[in-house]
């Protein structure tokens, strides 16, 4: 049983279609993060999940219940904003209080002036001050309980934001960039705090985010969007390594993924240098034109030879721990990254010639609609049985 | 040593000293204009007012000598002011709050509308643009005791309508529906400016937190992020309502039996007409001291509660 499933979520705004058939499931107490573009249509999800959007299309369904057409308020859902979105005329002890209240008080027990007359409202007001306490400890807040938002500093803020989300212990958990707000330090700080809290609360998460690096440290598993589409839910080294769509690895990894495009050859075999390819499916015939993808630190610099693919260097990055050199092919002049230690790195200048040599074992072979095609290496006596046999 | 000490500390301030100095002379030159202006326009002929509303000074006769609290004392005694002090309390009781609360609702309303927005604001907005004399005529139309459609209105539901404005027991409710009329646009022109700048994310943090209705929404997101709006809106009605003057001027003259005598037209009774300027003066210094209450008021509630930031 799912936590949670979405199932062919559609929705457009006029002309605008921003989510096409989304269907997503998340287990019991995991952590996705749902990773894309600006543009690509996860805030929007994330959204109608909360249910401050309708979908056009599609279900929702949350432990075994329909809520696909339940109002925000009656979903069991909490979400923490980009903004935070903390009342600011409210204390940080009664902004947390707020879901409480809404919950735990009758209609009439919130009244003004006659809700205090209400009988048992007492109680429950003792209550929620125990748990809003509670909460206040567990997120180490206690000292801010007594200011306004505009008192506190963008990661308070973001405390007492996550503390509102979480004291009523919702069913699941929503997170649209709640980091992006908080300067580079505090924000890998951070991400450590959410990580664990999830993993105490064992509440299941959607954490949306526009930051790879975000999506792949801090998630069980990375959703990757692209144009209202879902391209790829995998665990995040799946997402590295082993990329369904050219999309995905474009988008996942920096830097980018070196691109080449070529064509399927005789034999439906592919051939980037000295390095050559079979498919596994045999059928698209030779000439289909496809891309090749190499991550950048699956290429090698070597500074002569007459093997590996002839280029010259453009720029050199020294990052401290690696060296990113960005290279022309030759040949084709497209553009090659390669990411390489600074002892392989070093001496190399923008205008030295160089060969590029591909580890044959991780090239990535996409199809013209952007689809992985699978591949097996080839060595290079079976180069021959191949091609020419 | 000391000596050129002190003489290179005097080279290194010297010039900052005249920048200073330079820097004074500017600012004071750039101000220069709008000092001028608000003494000449504003506190000169305040003082002038409250000079002479230590005199008994009267148009028309030359000279005039001081009589010291004499035109205060007289205030104490006059029963039209009395009664006009009691009618423009009970106008602006009436006029600000259904002013204020109505633009408020308008203005919920219409922001929620997305087509007719821009006629709706125009149209609230016309009475606060168009010439309130000239509209009175329309309104003694409207609130005729015969032909006038108000009270043709009424009789089709059963109901005998007042001489709205010829009636004392009506004439501050007729009068106050006027001035309802000509400042609820505005108002509603205020709080709209004010909604838009509630950020959406709050109502959306509300409905996520539970709200469930648009009354829990108003009052934990709407109401409160008003509030420096709500508060500017009523200190202006409040002291537009005080100084109700136009409509009383041009439809009822105080009348009848002074039941729609308001503060600003015994003013201009005792001064433009009887030409009692140095009583009008005392009466404008009441007026002026009861605006500067409510303003002093406004600022001091706006520096304790409503400034979230």
């Amino acid at each position: 049983m799912s936590a949670l499933s979405l199932r062919g979520i559609h929705k457009s705004f006029g002309a605008n279609t921003i989510l096409k058939g989304v269907s997503l499931e998340a287990e019991p107490g995991e952590f996705i993060a749902l990773v894309g573009p600006s543009g690509c249509g996860k805030s929007t999800l994330l959204r109608i999940l909360a249910g401050l959007e309708t979908a056009d299309g599609g279900e929702i369904v949350a432990a075994n219940q329909d809520i696909t057409r339940l109002k925000a308020a009656e979903r069991n859902i909490a979400m923490v904003f980009q903004s935070y979105a903390l009342y600011p005329h409210l204390t940080a002890a009664q902004n947390i209080a707020v879901p409480l209240l809404m919950r735990r008080l009758t209609r009439a027990q919130r009244l003004p002036i006659i809700g205090p007359l209400m009988p048992g409202r007492g109680k429950a007001i003792a209550e929620i001050k125990h748990d809003v306490g509670n909460m206040a400890a567990s997120l180490k807040i206690e000292h801010l309980l007594d200011r306004k938002p505009g008192q506190m500093s963008g990661g308070q803020r973001q405390r007492v934001a996550l503390g509102r989300a979480m004291v009523r212990q919702p069913a699941i958990f929503l997170m649209d960039e709640p980091l992006s707000n908080l300067d580079a330090n505090l924000r890998v700080h951070a991400r450590g705090e959410i990580v664990d809290l999830h993993r105490r609360a064992g509440v299941p998460t959607l954490y949306v985010t526009h930051d790879q690096a975000e999506a792949l440290s801090m998630a069980d598993r990375v959703a990757v969007m692209i144009g209202g589409a879902l391209l790829q839910l995998s665990p995040p080294h799946v997402i590295y390594d082993d990329p369904q769509h050219v999309e995905v690895a474009k988008f996942i990894g920096q830097p980018r993924i070196n691109l080449l495009p070529s064509q399927i050859e005789a034999g439906s075999t592919v051939a980037i240098g000295d390095v050559r390819c079979a498919l596994q499916d045999r059928t698209p015939s030779s000439g289909t034109s496809i891309t090749l993808g190499v991550r950048p630190e699956f290429v090698r610099i070597a500074r002569g030879g007459d093997t590996g693919l002839p280029a010259r260097i453009d720029r050199v990055e020294f990052l401290g721990s690696e060296i990113i050199v960005h290279s022309r092919l030759d040949a084709v002049g497209e553009a090659m990254i390669a990411k390489v230690s600074p002892a392989e790195g070093a001496g190399l200048a923008p205008g030295m010639p160089i060969r590029l040599h591909v580890q044959g074992e991780h090239i990535l072979v996409f199809g013209a609609d952007g689809a992985r095609l699978p591949v097996t290496r080839l060595t290079s006596s079976m180069v021959r049985e191949t091609v020419h046999g | 040593m000391a000596e050129i000490a002190a003489s290179s500390r005097l080279i290194t301030h010297s010039p900052s000293r005249t920048t200073d100095q330079g820097e004074a002379a500017t600012a004071w030159l750039l101000s220069m204009p709008a000092i001028v202006l608000i003494v000449v326009f504003i506190l000169l002929p305040v003082a002038a007012v409250i000079v002479l509303g230590f005199t008994d000074f009267e148009l028309g006769y030359a000279g005039f000598k001081f009589v010291g609290f004499d035109n205060y004392a007289e205030l104490l005694t006059d029963r039209t002011f009395k009664r006009s002090l009691w009618n423009t309390a009970v106008y602006t009781s009436l006029v600000t709050p259904v002013s204020v609360f109505l633009a408020l609702g308008l203005a919920i309303m219409i922001e929620k509308e997305s087509i007719g927005r821009s006629f709706f604001r125009t149209a609230y907005f016309l009475p606060v643009a168009s010439l309130l004399v000239a509209m009175a005529t329309v309104w003694q139309y409207l609130f005729h005791p015969t032909i006038g459609p108000i009270n043709a209105m009424l009789a089709e539901i059963g109901i005998q309508g007042p001489n709205w404005l010829g009636a004392s027991s009506t004439v501050l409710y007729g009068l106050s529906i006027i001035g309802v009329w000509q400042s609820v646009g505005f108002n509603l022109v205020l709080f709209l400016a004010g909604l838009t700048s509630i950020p959406r994310e709050l109502y959306a943090a509300a409905e996520v937190d539970g709200a469930r209705s648009g009354w829990d929404r108003f009052r934990l997101v709407t109401w409160p992020m008003l509030g420096p709006t709500t508060l500017f809106v009523t200190t202006i009605s409040i002291i537009n309502s005080v100084k109700v003057f136009e409509t009383v001027k041009t439809l009822t003259e105080g009348g009848p039996n002074k039941a729609s005598e308001v503060l600003l037209f015994s003013i201009y009774q005792e001064g433009f007409v009887y030409l009692r300027v140095g009583y009008a003066s005392a009466m404008t210094v009441v007026f002026l001291t009861i605006l500067v209450v409510l303003m002093f008021i406004q600022y001091r509630i706006q520096d304790r509660q409503v400034h979230y930031t």
